[in-house]
């Protein structure tokens, strides 16, 4: 089996901090992939480069075999792969439903011809994207809660947008970094449920958590990051065994 | 002749230079695009020739009643016109607007205590002429420039010397910390206005003395090109405001000499749209971003 | 109809009308232009020297829009990478470089401006073209350009990481704006019949500012609200006779301390 997404000796530095060093990984198909380690460790920095957030300073970056460095963030996600983001980047100016809407943006061909329908009263477009809004919104479990603005939802409710606004853009891949951040256990358990079903859609999902039990109940497959460098990969139980991996959490005797 | 351009320059750039430095800092604390600068130079400007007129105690007087006239005008325009906005939570859109109407009101209240037309600075200085090898200068000249380089310079101390300077300096990087660390804020804003203003004032009387006139309309060349220079020296950034006056002062003198002396007004922002093509922060930026 | 007084205070109105919206479509993307000034000169002038050829002003308006339009791709190629102050700043400039650029430009008449310019503005256009301005702004809010420039507005970021393309929803949201510009400056051109360079200065584009600040940003009908008290307003200060101006700008402090948001608020969700 091909890799899905590839990264390829990917090197960041900002100014004099070097946040990645020569990080490589695989990400199978329909797999679930984890990025774990202690804090600094560079994950989310993973995630701005793979999502074009950021350019990596060396290294590549390949998607179906596709090398895709250095292309911007809309192109990323034309391309299938989402994201949602570590601190909730809602768009605070349309409601919940609308923010969803702007998800399926990337489905709905040429933005400019679209500027036509601006006197047409209700396009066919609109309608679509609306009814997918919905779809999404109910997958994550807030159909009744689609009206409205996104500042009177809870945390939790929050982060649940952002992803059904991610999923709206039918993404092949699909980003979470830290998605169970502040939830309570039963929260927990429902965003596990909810990463199961999107991967039941055959969609593979990269996933940065602290949150171990949650880790360890989904992951297929845990890359250990530490200090930008990757420190261990492998299945749940081989890397909670792991004595880097312990080491890098518990620091060295 | 070109150091004579040049010595022209830095005279011409030094009003400049502080009347940017004023924009520098208020945009430094507040983020803020004091729409109504212009006009505070303005009023400087007048305040230097009541003062001259009244009491005809010299220059120094006179630039004296300008910083302490616009010094004080700015203060009022602060407690007036852009702390109750901030009082209720404003957003950064609505002090402008503020601003722009202030400076309305002060350009009419001009107009109508001094007529429309240009009103003449009476002369301070005899008409003697130093000439030093390649260079001349007047005795105005030499005043207008001391007077300037001397305010910068002092400006320097206060700001990088003083506790007070410091608490500036804090609170344009991080108002928030700036407060939870102690400092009043309200207060150091209320200082902020006042030093940039009174440099506005101060370069409003040194403007009057060189052309020997002031007029209410005065200020209004002097606003774009002072937030030209603001960007060009790097947004909040005194000693960018500062080089970049100069700058500013030599490249229009020297465009006057040597090309097409019509565009002249247009030089500023000229050089400004390359400064932002090629540098966007700035030649001196101190990092701060305009963004909002 | 109305009397030739109101019927040309309604005009301009309508012009102001015009350029408060051809701001309003760059600010909903978060561009802030102090430079729409400029744009006005470019239709103006653009329109007039052709109707002074003898093309109609059917052909000659939308010449002058098209042309600011371009003026406004051009300036908002750098406006992609800078934003905030700094855009302001810039624009500022533009529309300094383009007033002194007529200023100087003798075959628009330079110093001493264009005149004998024929008076082809008609009330009834300038209302439609108001109309169809702001209706366009009001349905953009439902449409996906819409949502796009509120998304970019907000957070480019997390816009970008939607799918959105920021250029092309920039480039579109300035050149808009720049066209209307251009539009209500042939409107004007036609109407005040002699044209100059001072007529298109920053107080042009800091008025532009003050109608959609003042009636509202966020909300389709506000620049329009913002226009027409602020064009009206000193006509109805007549009361206070040679201290209109004062009044007015103390009007403009109270405005942003007492609805710093504009007086139109953001229209609430459905």
């Amino acid at each position: 089996m091909t890799a899905l997404l590839q990264a390829e000796g990917v090197t960041k530095t900002f100014g004099g901090y070097t946040a990645l060093s020569d990080v490589s990984c695989e990400v199978e198909p329909g797999s679930v992939h984890a990025f774990i380690g202690p804090n600094g460790a560079g994950k989310t920095t993973l995630f701005n480069i793979v999502s074009g957030v950021l350019r990596p300073t060396t290294g590549r970056l390949f998607y179906q075999g596709q090398d895709y460095t250095g292309s911007r963030a809309d192109q990323v996600l034309a391309m299938g792969v989402a994201r949602n983001f570590q601190q909730v980047r809602l768009f605070h100016g349309l409601s919940v439903v609308e923010n969803v809407m702007v998800g399926c943006h990337a489905r709905m061909g040429g933005l400019l011809r679209d500027a036509l329908n601006l006197v047409s009263p209700k396009p066919a477009t609109e309608l679509a994207a609306r009814e997918r809004a919905l779809e999404m919104l109910a997958l994550v479990g807030m159909s009744d809660r689609v009206r409205g603005a996104p500042a009177a939802l809870t945390l939790v409710d929050q982060r649940r947008l952002e992803i059904a606004r991610a999923l709206a853009s039918a993404p092949r891949v699909l980003l979470l970094d830290e998605p169970a951040a502040g939830m309570n256990p039963s929260d927990v358990n429902e965003l596990v449920a909810l990463v199961r079903s999107i991967k039941t859609l055959g969609i593979t999902i990269l996933l940065v958590e602290h949150h171990m039990r949650f880790v360890m109940t989904i992951a297929d497959t845990i890359t250990v990051l530490s200090a930008g460098r990757v420190i261990a990969r492998g299945p749940p139980a081989a890397i909670q065994r792991d004595e880097n991996v312990i080491a890098a959490y518990l620091g060295v005797a | 002749m070109l150091l004579q351009q040049l010595t022209n320059g830095l005279m011409l750039g030094s009003t400049y230079a502080l009347v940017a430095i004023g924009y520098s800092l208020i945009f430094g604390v507040l983020r803020l695009l004091h729409l109504a600068h212009g006009e505070v130079f303005m009023v400087g400007a007048f305040a230097g020739l009541v003062v001259a007129l009244w009491v005809s105690l010299g220059p120094f007087v006179a630039v004296f009643g300008g910083l302490v006239g616009a010094g004080v005008l700015g203060v009022v325009l602060e407690l007036v016109a852009f702390r109750p906005i901030r009082r209720r939570g404003g957003n950064y859109l609505a002090p402008i607007v503020s601003s722009v109407g202030a400076g309305l009101v002060l350009q009419e209240v001009m107009t109508k205590l001094f007529g429309a037309e240009q009103v003449g600075f009476p002369r301070q200085f005899a008409s003697t002429v130093y000439d030093l090898g390649p260079i001349s200068v007047s005795s105005s000249q030499i005043f207008i420039m001391a007077i300037a380089f001397a305010s910068m310079f002092a400006l320097h101390l206060f700001v990088a010397r003083t506790r007070l300077g410091v608490a500036i300096r804090a609170t344009s990087e991080n108002l928030e910390i700036a407060s939870s660390l102690g400092i009043n804020v309200d207060a150091i804003i209320m200082l902020t206005f006042a030093i940039a203003s009174a440099l506005g004032g101060i370069a409003g009387v040194l403007v009057g003395l060189n052309f020997n006139a002031v007029s209410p309309f005065m200020g209004i060349d002097m606003a774009t090109k002072g937030m030209a220079i603001m960007l060009i020296g790097g947004l909040g950034s005194i000693y960018g405001a500062m080089a970049g006056g100069l700058l500013l002062g030599v490249g229009e003198v020297l465009s006057v000499a040597y090309l097409a002396s019509s565009y002249r007004d247009a030089f500023a922002f000229g050089l400004m749209i390359i400064v932002l093509l090629a540098r966007p922060r700035g030649l001196f930026s101190t990092g701060i971003d305009g963004a909002r | 109809m109305l009397g030739g007084y109101w019927e040309s205070v309604a005009i301009f109105v309508g012009i102001n009308v015009l350029m408060g919206m051809s701001l309003y479509v760059p600010m909903a993307a978060g561009l802030i232009s102090l430079g729409q000034g400029g744009f006005m000169a470019i239709g103006a002038y653009t329109s007039a020297v052709l109707t002074k050829q003898g093309w109609s002003f059917g052909i000659a308006l939308p010449a002058g829009a098209a042309l600011a339009a371009v003026a406004g791709l051009i300036v908002g190629a750098p406006a992609l990478r800078i934003r905030g102050i700094y855009l302001m700043i810039l624009t500022l400039g533009f529309g300094e470089i383009v007033r002194v650029f007529f200023l100087n430009f003798e075959p628009t008449g330079g110093a001493t401006g264009l005149g004998g310019i024929a008076p082809l503005t008609q009330l009834p256009w300038v209302v439609i073209a108001c109309a169809l301005a702001v209706f366009v702004a009001w349905r953009l809010r439902a449409s996906r350009l819409g949502r796009a420039m509120i998304a970019i507005h907000e957070d480019d970021v997390a816009a970008e990481a939607m799918g959105i393309s920021l250029v092309t929803v920039k480039l579109f949201a300035f050149a808009l704006g720049a066209g209307l510009a251009g539009i209500a400056g042939a409107f004007y051109a036609h109407q005040a019949l002699y044209i100059d360079a001072n007529q298109f200065d920053f107080s042009r584009s800091a008025l532009t500012f003050l109608y959609v600040v003042l009636g509202g940003p966020a909300n389709p009908f506000g620049p329009m609200v913002g226009a027409v008290v602020v064009t009206l307003l000193p006509e109805f200060l007549r009361v206070v006779a040679d201290w209109r101006m004062t009044f007015f700008g103390a009007l403009l402090v109270i405005a942003a301390i007492w609805r710093p948001d504009g007086l139109l608020r953001a229209p609430t969700f459905k």
